[in-house]
């Protein structure tokens, strides 16, 4: 291609800077380098305690199987709390969206504060919630189901508000149209559009809340997670593998159906 | 007279399955309630919200620098290193796990299935009970922590980059190995550009997760700010409980908003 | 490739070509063809007529069930590994649908073409030799495009992008080009462009270029020879002059116009 019309004399763009690519990789080496310090962790020390951990991954082997007895009730006791907690998350769910949905609630003082609201509640994890909530009303479920149901109406309203975003505009202007109140326009020409995914929601919620559920146990909130503390402080290791498989088998059995359904839905 | 319309368009009958769905939810909520017990709710419930309220309102200003020994910042910063170390390891763990467990990438479904099934495995497992794991092999501390979290977030990156990496256009694919490309050429000048922008997004996404759980890694003694919350919760020191609450909350609020801001950037 | 090479060898020759797929379609059926340095030649043919079966076949993106595939004497049909990848250099590809990397620049993009000249490691780390890069630019030059040299591919129109790849094809230094549908998803305009640019590089740098169309006006203004295909089987292999069409009508009972085509396809 010895064209001399086309040779190197053809202005060349200058390229882009790339500068900001290398200090985002330095900014990025540095933090690694001081969150491996702040955290001393060492490469050395996993190495070291890896024959700890294959020992009580034997210890955990086999299972314990006639322990299912003692923690049938407790697990019971999970799934209830995660059904009534995200129930309670669902219904007040409801109102939250509505109110943070900007096409629904034209008043801007009215959908950011309860945006921020609902972000100031999302940002404490549900075990957080559930320590704070065992202290004020004591040890058992009803502390685990409140940690749940404000976890779940944070999620289930922040995905419902997004989605209410989205719905298609036509129906609402006909209903404005034809003279129709909030509430008219809200029953005709929203919830036919949203009622599906709401449930959808609802029922992703009910997922991630059965594991939450699983584990509230360890600062005191109900259900099978309080017999970690106990089977571990006892080094009973063949016990606790069973209430690992017995989760594991519980939460799989409630995504599959859950799943299901929310297939079916949409 | 008014005509019948029913003659002419038969209202559809309701479907005798939904009236079973109905009745099988009313009574798996009867179920649900009669298991719960009420009674021996604390009577002095009122008045720790009350003083739990008010710590918020006047924190304990005082523990968020002190010279020396634990504060919230420092309880602050030891979490956010947890979870940047964890969200790092994940990372590295997560992306040849992704190729692997990809359709398009893998050379057999044999090899895809397997490392798609390994990726839901990992999904399940609670990462408090593998914190609980670390903790017996490298003892109670951060590091215990981060591990939880580089094996456990495993499990959800996987399986976002491996979606990633089934929807890319295999156009550009087709090109470099027209142009006599190897497979590693192809992988990086016809797969990685499509892939890399999502990874980025999703490692940050997890990361603001991981943030929230670090903060919670505590309570088991795998390190950050939730050791001296559940101290200062067992002590019933509020106005402790009130400001570290309220360092949770700033933190990931700053960390929310810095974190999307970069992913909308990204897309 | 070594060894010694006849002087008026084919460029590309077809010993009885045939492609069953594994549903039992039969793709090409028993192809004779053989290819001289410099010719510009049109596959033409209704879709599913194989076009773009025999085109793949030639650097084998497709392997054949049966015959040979000879590319300046070598075969490409029993080349393994690197000596495939060899052969596959020396033959530029051009695809409807541009198969550009979106996201990366357009100097990436045509760099992407000289691959298969260096080791994994050196195009890895991106240490493309200043030759190289020069290459790339020459080649944007030539379809009037440096100035896009940084900007990302999905910025450019579609016409820009199809010579995005031309540029890709000319940086690899090919000494062949195989178009498939090259303009199928371009206006009129844009059309023109890129069979201009091909046209040029045809005439200007001697290399040998084969193109599928299914518009027989465009084949026929720009080619200079035109190979019919029907059901996988050459019907027709000659000069422009002689695919007028009376004789198109008569091979496909009508013409293989773009209206008529559109008509079909509609």
């Amino acid at each position: 291609m010895a064209d001399p019309k086309l040779s190197l004399s053809a202005a060349r763009p200058t390229p882009p800077s790339r500068m900001k690519h290398y200090f985002t990789l330095i900014l990025l080496l540095v933090l690694i380098w001081l969150s491996a310090r702040g955290t001393d962790s060492s490469l050395q020390e996993l190495v070291q305690g890896f024959p700890n951990m294959l020992e009580l991954l034997r210890e955990m082997f086999p299972p314990k199987w006639s322990y299912l007895d003692n923690i049938l009730p407790a697990m019971l006791e999970t799934i209830r709390m995660a059904l009534i907690g995200t129930t309670f998350g669902a219904v007040l769910a409801i109102p939250m969206a509505l109110l943070c949905a900007s096409n629904l609630t034209r008043l801007k003082w009215v959908h950011y504060p309860f945006r921020f609201l609902l972000n100031l509640i999302r940002t404490i994890p549900d075990l957080l919630l559930a320590a704070i909530f065992v202290a004020i009303f004591g040890l058992g479920p009803v502390p685990g189901i409140l940690a749940l149901s404000v976890f779940s109406l944070g999620l289930i309203a922040k995905l419902t508000y997004e989605a209410l975003e989205a719905i298609d505009q036509g129906p609402l202007e006909a209903l404005t149209s034809t003279g129709g109140n909030w509430i008219q326009i809200i029953v005709y020409s929203v919830i036919p559009q949203i009622q599906a995914h709401f449930m959808s929601f609802t029922l992703y919620t009910f997922e991630i809340n059965i594991r939450a559920a699983a584990i509230l146990g360890l600062v005191g909130a109900g259900g099978i997670g309080h017999y970690y503390e106990v089977t571990l402080g006892l080094l009973e290791y063949e016990k606790t593998s069973m209430i690992i498989l017995f989760t594991l088998a519980l939460v799989i059995c409630i995504d599959v159906i859950s799943m299901k359904l929310r297939e079916k839905l949409l | 007279m008014t005509p019948s319309w029913k003659s002419i368009v038969a209202k559809p009958k309701p479907k005798k399955s939904r009236w079973l769905l109905v009745i099988a939810l009313f009574l798996l909520y009867v179920w649900a309630f009669m298991g719960i017990p009420y009674s021996g709710l604390k009577d002095t419930a009122l008045q720790v919200t009350r003083s739990i309220a008010e710590g918020l309102f006047s924190p304990d200003w005082d523990y968020v620098y002190l010279p020396d020994g634990e504060d919230l910042l420092r309880g602050l910063l030891s979490t956010l290193y947890i979870s940047i170390l964890g969200t790092v390891i994940s990372t590295l763990l997560s992306i040849p796990l992704a190729f692997i467990a990809s359709v398009n990438m893998s050379s057999t479904k044999l090899i895809s299935g397997s490392g798609k099934m390994l990726l839901s495995f990992i999904r399940t497992f609670p990462e408090i009970v593998m914190a609980i794991l670390f903790i017996k092999a490298v003892g109670p501390g951060s590091f215990a922590g981060v591990l939880a979290l580089g094996l456990h977030s495993v499990g959800m990156l996987g399986k976002l980059f491996t979606d990633e990496v089934e929807q890319i256009d295999k156009g550009p694919i087709e090109a470099l190995t027209a142009a006599g490309a190897n497979r590693l050429q192809i992988l990086w000048y016809a797969v990685l550009p499509q892939v890399l922008p999502g990874f980025l997004s999703y490692t940050l996404y997890r990361f603001e997760i991981n943030v929230r759980s670090a903060t919670i890694l505590g309570v088991i003694g795998a390190g950050g700010i939730g050791t001296p919350l559940i101290f200062a919760l067992s002590t019933r020191d509020w106005d402790r409980v009130g400001i570290i609450l309220l360092g949770i909350i700033v933190m990931i609020t700053i960390i929310d908003i810095l974190s999307g801001a970069i992913r909308k950037r990204l897309i | 490739m070594t060894h010694h090479r006849p002087e008026n060898a084919a460029m590309i020759k077809l010993t009885n070509v045939s492609k069953v797929y594994p549903n039992q379609t039969k793709g090409l059926q028993q192809i004779h063809l053989s290819i001289d340095q410099g010719e510009f030649v049109a596959v033409v043919g209704l879709s599913g007529a194989g076009k773009s079966t025999l085109l793949r076949a030639i650097n084998r993106l497709h392997d054949i069930t049966e015959g040979d595939i000879e590319i300046h004497g070598a075969s490409i049909t029993r080349a393994e590994g690197r000596q495939l990848r060899m052969l596959r250099r020396d033959i530029g590809m051009i695809f409807q649908g541009f198969n550009l990397v979106k996201r990366s620049s357009v100097l990436r993009n045509v760099l992407a073409g000289r691959v298969g000249h260096h080791g994994t490691l050196r195009t890895i780390l991106g240490l493309f030799p200043k030759q190289d890069v020069d290459l790339a630019f020459e080649a944007l030059a030539r379809v009037n495009l440096i100035e896009k040299a940084y900007a990302r591919a999905d910025e450019l129109s579609g016409g820009q992008q199809q010579r995005v790849a031309i540029a890709r094809v000319l940086a690899q230094e090919a000494k062949i080009i195989l178009a498939d549908e090259p303009v199928a998803s371009l206006d009129p305009l844009t059309t023109k462009q890129v069979m201009d640019d091909l046209l040029h590089i045809n005439q200007e740098l001697k290399i040998t270029t084969i193109i599928n169309l299914h518009d027989i006006d465009l084949a026929r203004a720009y080619a200079t020879r035109i190979i019919g295909l029907r059901a996988g089987e050459i019907v027709f292999d000659g000069p422009v002059e002689e695919a007028t069409d009376e004789r198109f009508t008569e091979i496909y009972g009508r013409t293989l116009r773009a209206e008529s085509v559109q008509e079909i396809n509609a």
